[in-house]
This record gives structure tokens, sequence and C-alpha cells, in this order.
């Protein structure tokens, strides 16, 4: 075994040319518990890069390399992944896992390439003084937590004193990260917290609803993932919970999590830090450029769905940011160290995006050396379970910078304190 | 012709007791064990530790830990995971507590405070057997991993759950944390995983392992014969327990640094050691090292000759390892139940032979 590793390995490398080419790895999961969710992100990802090898050539002339790694959302499979591509000149890392985020912000720190963990993985890398190389825009878990209760004051006149709030949270480190800003937002405003935990993968969830059934909670909010949001969604219908006071956030709000429920699910709320639009021109290129001749990364029936959106809006943004750093320094063959620099220029303005043909698919937000964390901004969407979509209920909320600023503020000097990081800015 | 015992000839009751009895698995002991040590350590790359021959000692150290408890002493186990996060737990909690410590001393009281845990979810095990024991430790699995995960002391009330190993070092070379050189990774793991399995190795053939075989065999006739159960099944419940508790904290504080122990140490965690007993060898210390190197191994080489030689989905390959390893247990169940180490037996038996077999 050991002797068929050694060959292997060594074929590998002679075979393998140190080509001058944008390297982007995608730490995917198209197996385990949480692949419905995993696939079409990584779809989205990968067919973005593809189609601008096809339509442009790569990105300032210079083509992009693609390697898919499989993590099936495992850590130790991610870890795998990150020593088996960090060699061959990676430009930034998305893991789409919170757990193994965790796992590469000290290693991507000191082997000096970006993460780029968008909407997920630890809060308080919005503080870049702290995190140089790892950036979170456009928003992260607590604007998520503060934009679902501006939206519950907006729909209370304004008050949230007395309500009760139920938050079912998948026991891991993405469900906990809410906690913490929930009740500092609970002593702001009001309301009383209740903490219902979700064990891995969460598809036994019957207590859980039976306490909800019970308690009768004002609102239901909901940090899920993967199979997880599917039998929340089923168990809320049958303890008929009412869907317009269910609020799950952008992690569990995707058409595969609500259609296994129904008609039942009609009416499900979530958040989004992204529009959907299946008609926009990209998707029509994509389909024209990299589906219809076969060039996708899985069958091309997930164009345009929620985390296909998401999936690409990535790519976007990391694409956006190849450009920017390009620019700064003048180079088609950026480093990663340069690709830093472009990240923390990054800035996406309206016209832009109407000019990568996504109007609006995101908020308008600028990133710095000091707030590598965006806006923040998200919306409410409301499933519409005749229709088969989404719909957005509200525009971009803005969240409560208040409460969140100087929980990011303690959170990210702690860790500065126990890895004696001098805070200040990335040479 | 070369591996036979003719011509060496042995004078002392030591010579004739020794672990390798043959001259030439006694120099390819040594040379694997100069090998390891010796030119490994500048050889070494990230890649290869952090995804081979980290975790490949690392789980070597439980296996042979499961491998006491299950192997010699018959009591079968499903609580590993949970063993292992006491282990990293430990480590973790004793590395913010006293930052002056270095990580041999914190490596070695996480294995003593995981082995009092252990003797501790040992006592069912004087009064119930078989499935029922298996039971009992499934429930000491779920219990320390719902408590890790619940009372915040554990992960010193961080946000998030997770625990991360701040950067400690051992006369003066960094073992943990991200600035760790490869080989100091992999040196740290190897003194621990050599150190063991002389232990064990040597435990196994003395006074107490023998009493656990003979606990192993027919309990009722070991107590007959004088042996005391409850000393036996509690000391085995213990040193597995240490062993267990020491991969366990290397594991975290060596090879990923930062683990959230619902995901890392979860009942998946206790299965796949108990794989590697069974499909290296029950009772066997070789077996453990075979059943890890497998286990650890064959995902990695699947990856590297399925997607990155032939271009594979990453998908496929990946439902792949899951069929190759359910099939191989079950191969391994039906053809050859002591596993890998008795293939391996067999081999040197047909070897001392050839090449003439009559």
């Amino acid at each position: 075994m050991k002797k068929l590793g050694t060959l292997t390995v060594g074929a590998i490398i002679a075979a393998a040319p140190a080509m001058a080419d944008l390297v982007i790895p995608d730490l995917s999961y198209r197996t385990g518990p949480y692949a419905a969710g995993g696939i079409p992100f990584s779809d989205g990802y990968q067919d973005y890069f593809t189609l601008l090898n096809e339509r442009d050539g790569g990105i300032g002339g210079e083509p992009i390399r693609l390697i898919e790694c499989e993590t099936g959302y495992n850590t130790e499979k991610g870890v795998e992944c990150y020593e088996s591509t960090k060699g061959e000149g990676a430009l930034v890392y998305q893991p789409l896992s919170t757990g193994i985020t965790y796992q590469l912000i000290p290693k991507a720190q000191a082997d000096g390439i970006p993460l780029h963990t968008m909407g997920y993985g630890r809060t308080s890398a919005r503080n870049g003084e702290v995190f140089n190389n790892v950036f979170n825009y456009p928003a992260n878990y607590w604007d998520a937590a503060s934009v679902a209760v501006n939206y519950l004051l907006d729909q209370n006149e304004g008050s949230l004193d007395g309500k009760t709030i139920a938050l079912v949270y998948h026991n891991s480190a993405y469900g906990k990260e809410p906690i913490r800003t929930l009740q500092a937002l609970g002593e702001k405003h009001g309301f009383s917290l209740t903490e219902i935990a979700v064990d891995h993968p969460g598809q036994e969830q019957k207590s859980q609803w039976l306490q909800i059934r019970r308690e009768r909670p004002d609102y239901v909010l909901m940090w899920g993932w993967g199979v997880m949001n599917q039998v929340a969604i089923q168990e809320a219908a049958n303890v008929r919970y009412p869907m317009e006071q269910f609020i799950g956030n952008w992690w569990a709000g995707a058409e595969h999590d609500v259609t296994p429920a129904g008609a039942a699910a009609d009416g499900y709320l979530s958040l989004n830090m992204n529009t959907i639009n299946p008609d926009a021109p990209i998707f029509e290129e994509i389909r024209t450029t990299v589906i219809e001749p076969g060039l996708g990364a899985g069958a091309g029936d997930n164009v345009g769905k929620v985390l296909y959106t998401r999936g690409m809006y990535a790519a976007m943004l990391a694409a956006e940011a190849i450009a920017k750093a390009q620019e700064i320094h003048g180079t088609s063959d950026i480093t990663p160290e340069q690709m830093r620099d472009g990240m923390a220029a990054l800035e996406m303005t309206e016209a832009r995006m109407e000019e990568l043909g996504a109007p609006n698919i995101g908020p308008v937000f600028a990133v710095s050396c000091q707030n590598h964390g965006g806006s923040g901004e998200a919306l409410v969407q409301r499933w519409n379970a005749s229709a088969g979509a989404f719909e957005p209920l509200t525009d971009f909320i803005t969240p409560d910078t208040s409460v969140i600023d100087p929980l990011v503020e303690e959170d990210s000097l702690a860790y500065a304190a126990e890895n004696n990081i001098t805070p200040g800015c990335a040479e | 012709m070369i591996y036979r015992e003719a011509g060496d000839f042995k004078t002392s009751y030591t010579a004739d007791n020794q672990t390798f009895p043959i001259r030439f698995d006694r120099t390819g002991y040594w040379v694997i064990l100069i090998a390891a040590a010796f030119l490994v350590p500048f050889v070494i790359t990230d890649y290869w530790a952090s995804a081979l021959l980290v975790p490949f000692l690392i789980y070597a150290i439980a296996a042979l830990g499961l491998n006491i408890l299950t192997g010699y002493c018959g009591q079968v186990s499903l609580g590993t995971g949970g063993f292992m996060a006491v282990g990293a737990y430990s480590a973790y909690k004793l590395m913010t507590a006293f930052p002056w410590m270095d990580m041999f001393t914190i490596t070695i009281l996480s294995g003593f405070i995981t082995a009092a845990v252990g003797a501790a979810f040992g006592l069912p095990s004087l009064r119930i057997k078989g499935f029922y024991l298996a039971v009992a430790t499934l429930a000491a699995q779920f219990f320390l991993v719902w408590m890790f995960n619940k009372v915040s002391w554990f992960y010193n009330y961080s946000a998030s759950g997770q625990i991360s190993a701040p950067e400690r070092s051992v006369f003066g070379i960094v073992v943990t944390g991200p600035n760790t050189q490869a080989w100091a990774q992999y040196t740290f793991c190897l003194i621990f995983v050599v150190a063991l399995a002389w232990v064990a190795r040597n435990l196994t053939r003395g006074t107490v392992g023998r009493k656990w075989m003979a606990i192993r065999d027919m309990d009722i006739a070991a107590e007959i014969i004088g042996v005391n159960p409850l000393r036996a099944k509690l000391s085995a419940f213990a040193i597995s327990s240490f062993f267990i508790g020491v991969s366990g904290s290397l594991f975290f504080t060596v090879y990923l640094g930062a683990v959230e122990v619902g995901e890392a140490f979860g009942i998946q965690k206790s299965f796949l050691v108990l794989f590697m007993v069974i499909i290296g060898g029950l009772g066997s210390i070789f077996g453990s090292f075979a059943g890890a190197a497998f286990l650890v191994l064959l995902p990695v080489v699947l990856k590297l000759v399925g997607v990155d030689l032939f271009g594979w989905p990453t998908d496929i390959v990946a439902h792949l390892n899951l069929v190759i390893v359910g099939g191989l247990i079950v191969f391994f169940l039906i053809v050859e139940p002591h596993g890998l180490a008795q293939l391996w037996r067999l081999t040197k038996e047909k070897l001392r032979l050839w090449p003439f077999p009559h």
C-alpha cells in the first residue's frame, strides 16, 4: 500500500508541470449529509470560472486552473485537501464549512494564502487588523442574527418587548455562532431567547419540535445546514408551527430544503445575502457557453437556484478580487499575497454588477484593510410553494452595528491575545 | 531461503523469548525504525506529514489502545471516539491553564486523565459482557460528546465551541500551532508511537497480558485459576484508555490544531478505529499498525489514483472509498477474521519453507 502511494505521488509530481496560471482550489462536498447544499454551490463556483476561461480566456489573459477536492464536510479530509493543493499556488480557499475554516485560519495565515469565508466561518474575522488573511464579506452570522431581529422589529412596530424567540441550531461551531449576538440583542430589545440544539447530522428532531409545540415561541430562527433543514421544515409543518414566524438563515433557505415538505412549507421565510434571478444575463451565458457544450461541473440542473447563485457569486467576488490584484500589482500572474491585497481593495458597485450580467446580485460594499466583512446586509425571502420559488420580501436590511462591532472587537482581540498577534494592516 | 530460523542459535532464555526470534525480522525491525527516525524527518514534506504519516501514527496509537481492550481482553468497546475527546479536551485545558507546560507532560497527563475516565466507564464490564457491554460503552461515547458540547468550561466559553491548540514547544522546538515544521510534528508523534508500542508489546506478553487473554478466552475459567476479573478488566480499560487518550490529545494538538467534538470525535471515529482493529487483526500489535495504515492510506491512495491520475469525478471516488471499505470488512470477517496480521503470519510460515515446501 505504502509503495503504491509513493509511486503514485511520484508519478503525479512528475506529471504536473509548473504552469503560469491562476490556481483556484474548490474544496467541495458532493457526498455525505451536507451534499444537498454542497453540490449546487460547487457547481456555481466552478461554472463561473469555466465561463471566464471559455469566454475571456481567463482573467486578465491568464487562464484559471480549477482543482476540485472532496471534503465531505469533514475536517480531516479538509486538511488533506488544503495540504495537497497549497503547493500548486492556490490563490484563495473557500471551504464552505465553518469547521474546516477554523482549522485553516491559522494555517492560511502562516502560509500567506487568503481565505474567503462568505457568510460563514469565524465572524470576528471581520476585523482585518487581526485576521489579515481571512475575509468574510459580504456578511457574517452576527449580521444575519441582527438582520433577522431587525426584520422582526419592523414586523412588530419597532418593539419585541416580552416576545419569545427560539433558536434551532446545528450543534456545532456553525450553529453556536449567533447565540452571543442574539443574547445581546435580546437584552437590548427585551425578547427572551430559547436555545434548542440539534446534533449532527440532524435527521432526528422530534423532541426539539415537541418543545416548540409546547412552548409556542413567537418566532423560530434556524441555523441549519444539509439534511437538518428539510427535517426541521417538515417537523414544523407537522406540529403546525406557522411558517411566516419561522425564519431560517441564509444556509437554511434553498429549494431542496423546502420542497420535501410540499405545500406545507408555503410561506417559510429565510435570509439571503444575494438576490435570486434565474433569468439574469449571466445565467444565460453560463447555459450557452458552459452547460450546453458539456463543460458544466454538475448536471446543469441547478443553474439559477439559490445555492448555485451563491456559489457563482462567491466565484464572481473572487474573480473581481483577482482582477483588482492584477490592476494593483501590474502583473497578470499574481501570487497569494497579491491576491490578498486585491481582496482587501475589492469594491462592488451597482454598475459593476450590472456590467457582469448579474444586476443587484448582492449588496453594494467595499472592503478595506480594517473591515473584511463588507456591508453585512441581507434580505428576507419567502417561499412560494405553488410557484416553486423564493420571492424577496424586503430590500437589503442593514444590521445593527452598534451591537455587533463591540462583539467583533472583543472576540478578535481575544484571539489576537491568545495567538500573540499585534493588530495591524498587512504589509 | 533467506527467511528461516535454521542457523540462528539461542543460548539463553532471554534470547529465546525475544519479540523477533528470526534474524531477518530483527534486522528488518531495526532498519525500519532507523529509517523512520533518522531518514524520514529529513525528507518529509507538509503534505506527507499532514495527509499520511501523522494521521497514521496517531491512529496506530488509538488502534493499539483498542486492541488491548478488545483484542487482548475481549471487551468490545464503541467508546473510542469519546475517550479520544477526553484526551483532546484534557490537553486543551492543560495547555490553556498552564502555558509553561511542555507538550510531553501535557500529552502524558491527558493520557492519565483519560485512563481514569476509561476505568470509570469500564466498571459496568464487571457485570455485563458482549453486546450489553458494547451498548454501555456506546453510552459513554454519546455522553462524553454531549458533555463536551454542553459544558462551556471545557472549551473556555468560546462563542463557537471550537477548541484551538495554541503554540507550544518541546525543548524549544514548536510542535503545535500553524508554524510547526513537518518533521517536528512527525518526530513528536513517532516518539510516542515507538514508546507506546514497546509498552504494549511487553505488557501483552507478560503477566498482565496473559491475565487479559485468560479473561478473553473464558472468564469463569480464568477466575478459577486465580485471575482477579476486577483488576484484569479495569486495568485493560485504564491502559487502553491511556493509549486512546494520548492519541486523542495528539490528534487535536499536533494533527488538526482545531476540533469540534461532534464532528471530530463522533461515533464514526469509534467505528473507524474498530474497523482498523478488525481489518488489522484482533490481538496483534502488528495488526494495529497494519489496520491504521490501511484505513488512513486507502482514501488518499484512491484519491490520488482516481482523481489525479484518471480524472474521475471526486464524488464517485469518495463513494468508491465507502464501498471498498465496507466490502473489505465483510471480506475479512468471512475469509480472514484474524485480519491482515494473520495474512502476514501465514506469509511468513510459507516463506520459511520456500522454495521447498515439501
